[in-house]
């Protein structure tokens, strides 16, 4: 069976045990009234009843800087890569930022794979958690509000008294064997598992007026569009919504020399394509100058390039770009005025 | 297949060992660099890009400017405009540096074989297309009728400009230079790269275009070889980006859904013709 149910009083003592048994364990934790993942030292710091972190769990995978050669200067210079992983067990993953994980394995796990970031991939074990909606929330209309088999290890829903833990994985069986009590699920626990799927579905208000898969057909009429226009009036270009996304990707690379001037580091950091100078090449000429050029590039990045490549969309609903933009631009409002466009225009 | 197990278990971003070899001013921005990697030939096709490393300093995409017919390592044209390519103007032979690649998709040779050829070549545009008019010189019978245009703003900034009379002197090959504004003691044409269009003939029938120049320069060309009746599928053309990865990856090659460090940086003119911040 791969579904069990851990009462309530019994989480306490698994994630306890995880702590004190396992090299790193992190989890959504409060930090100035928001939440963000981060080392848990006891099972107090843990907050599942959370909405969304400030960022995705993608910072443990994809780090925000991290080294990829290190080199020593001579004659020849001495360079060896480092490929950095050390085991972490992630807890409180939301169906969303599962999603956001699949995307980036897509995307580093492609035709060129990137060992950095699957060295870390392999170290990590995800333990999923059902969400508390709010309105920024659109992940029904994106599908990915349901925990989907293959992305996670261990899923765990709130049921009342109870916790149902979906097994996804056999290093997630192993897991909960060694560290969790449960019991069998009984035919009640799997009726109020549905009743709080069909309660959240309906708890997340925010939608696109279209069917997803729909998107990348629509957007190849909408480039010209003056939606555009008004977003790039808008837009700052500050790259707050690249940085919270979980599937942004984009990076710089670049050296960093140790103050001995003679060992140093290659690295590369997050970077995003809503900033002015993304698309500048050496010379100087900007492809993307306009910054409504630069987020209709996001938008198509999500909804039709990388959505097209790998078969599904690359947001993911979860709403971060929409809570952290400064003007207020969110997936939702734009979806649906270029929906709202075509339609017009078929009239 | 070699090359991917190799990856399985090393980095991406882990350059080949090489040595600078010979360095040459070509101009007060431009020097070309010979390149030797320590575990064989580079192994490249014209049009195709490297990245480069400068330990310290980081990588930049450098498109190699030598015919892989060329004997010996190869040969990279840099001008001097950045934190990497500033490194690499500093270097004496014998430094060391690190090559990735080579990327992405270069030249059609086979497509051009038996083709008449018409190059545009303007500013640095040349560094590239050289790599492809060096493979045709030396297999010289292969080609049709070859017609060179190259552009600079002044003779100062004229490219391989040592070379033009060699490549002028192989059979069926015509040679016209222009710059943007004479200098003293210059002779030859005075006006943009457009303005040697009605001194040549294209059949169009025959021939296929190989455009590589600056951003400002494409749209202008583009409309005077369409004008000579080349179709748009009979139109190369070669993308400036700033890769930082080479593999697909980093995002900022990015035109639309193309990834020019893999479709690219070669592309027919009929690939691109509808996409957006191409060109």
């Amino acid at each position: 069976m791969t579904l069990r149910v851990m009462e309530k009083g019994d989480l306490a003592a698994f994630v306890g045990r995880l702590i004190a048994s396992e090299p790193g364990v992190v989890g959504p934790v409060r930090k100035d009234g928001k939440h963000v993942f981060a080392r848990l030292t006891g099972v107090e710091d843990l907050d599942l009843a959370y909405t969304t972190t400030l960022l995705p769990p993608k910072k443990y995978l994809f780090p925000p800087q991290e080294t990829l050669l290190r080199f020593r200067l001579g004659a020849p210079p001495v360079v060896e890569p480092v490929i950095e992983a050390s085991p972490l067990v992630v807890i409180g993953v939301h169906p969303c930022d599962l999603r956001g994980i699949w995307a980036t394995d897509r995307a580093f796990g492609d035709d060129h794979v990137d060992t950095h970031y699957r060295a870390r991939r392999e170290a990590i074990t995800l333990i999923g958690a059902d969400c508390l909606p709010d309105e920024h929330c659109f992940c029904t209309s994106v599908g990915s509000h349901l925990p989907e088999p293959g992305t996670f290890d261990l899923f765990l829903t709130d049921i009342g008294d109870a916790f149902t833990v979906e097994i996804g994985s056999e290093r997630g069986r192993a897991l909960l064997g060694r560290y969790g009590q449960t019991r069998d699920a009984t035919a009640a626990d799997l009726a109020e598992l549905q009743k709080r799927r069909h309660a959240k579905e309906a708890a997340v208000r925010a939608r696109l007026n279209v069917d997803v898969q729909m998107l990348p057909l629509l957007l190849e009429s909408v480039s010209g569009s003056p939606v555009w226009e008004q977003l790039g009036s808008k837009c700052l270009s500050c790259g707050n919504c690249n940085l919270v996304c979980p599937t942004c990707y984009c990076f710089d690379v670049g050296d960093l020399m140790q103050l001995n001037l003679e060992e140093g580091e290659r690295v590369r950091r997050w970077d995003g394509c809503t900033l002015v100078d993304f698309a500048t090449v050496a010379g100087g000429h900007n492809f993307r100058r306009e910054a409504k050029s630069r987020v209709r590039h996001r938008y198509y990045r999500k909804f039709q390039y990388l959505m097209t490549r790998y078969g599904r969309s690359f947001c993911t609903g979860c709403g971060r770009c929409s809570r952290s933009c400064l003007a207020h631009i969110n997936p939702p409002d734009t979806i649906n005025a270029l929906v709202a466009e075509a339609e017009r225009e078929e009239a | 297949m070699s090359t991917q197990l190799a990856l399985q278990t090393g980095s991406l971003y882990l350059g080949r060992p090489a040595t600078v070899t010979a360095v040459r001013a070509l101009t007060d921005k431009e020097k070309l660099f010979d390149v030797e990697l320590a575990d064989g030939p580079l192994g490249h096709e014209p049009g195709q890009f490297v990245e480069v490393s400068v330990f310290g300093y980081g990588e930049a995409p450098i498109s190699v400017a030598s015919s892989p017919t060329a004997p010996g390592g190869f040969q990279l044209c840099v001008r001097n405009v950045g934190r990497v390519t500033g490194a690499l103007h500093r270097l004496q032979p014998g430094a060391a540096i690190a090559i990735r690649g080579p990327f992405g998709r270069g030249f059609p040779v086979d497509r051009l074989r038996n083709r008449d050829i018409l190059f545009v070549a303007g500013g640095l545009g040349l560094a590239p297309l050289r790599s492809l008019i060096g493979y045709v010189m030396d297999r010289r019978s292969e080609f049709g009728h070859v017609t060179i245009l190259v552009g600079a703003r002044t003779p100062g900034e004229l490219l391989f400009n040592d070379e033009y009379a060699a490549w002028a002197r192989s059979p069926d090959t015509e040679v016209h230079v222009t710059v943007d504004r004479a200098a003293e003691g210059w002779t030859g044409h005075v006006g943009v790269i457009t303005t040697l269009f009605p001194r040549i003939q294209v059949d169009p029938k025959t021939t296929t275009a190989v455009i590589v120049g600056p951003p400002v320069m494409y749209r202008f060309a583009l409309a005077e070889t369409f004008a000579k009746g080349v179709p748009e599928d009979q139109v190369y053309v070669s993308l400036e980006r700033r890769m930082k990865c080479g593999v697909g990856k980093c995002g900022h090659c990015q035109i639309n859904g193309v990834y020019v460090c893999q479709k690219g940086p070669v592309f027919a003119f009929a690939e691109i013709a509808g996409l957006e911040e191409a060109l």
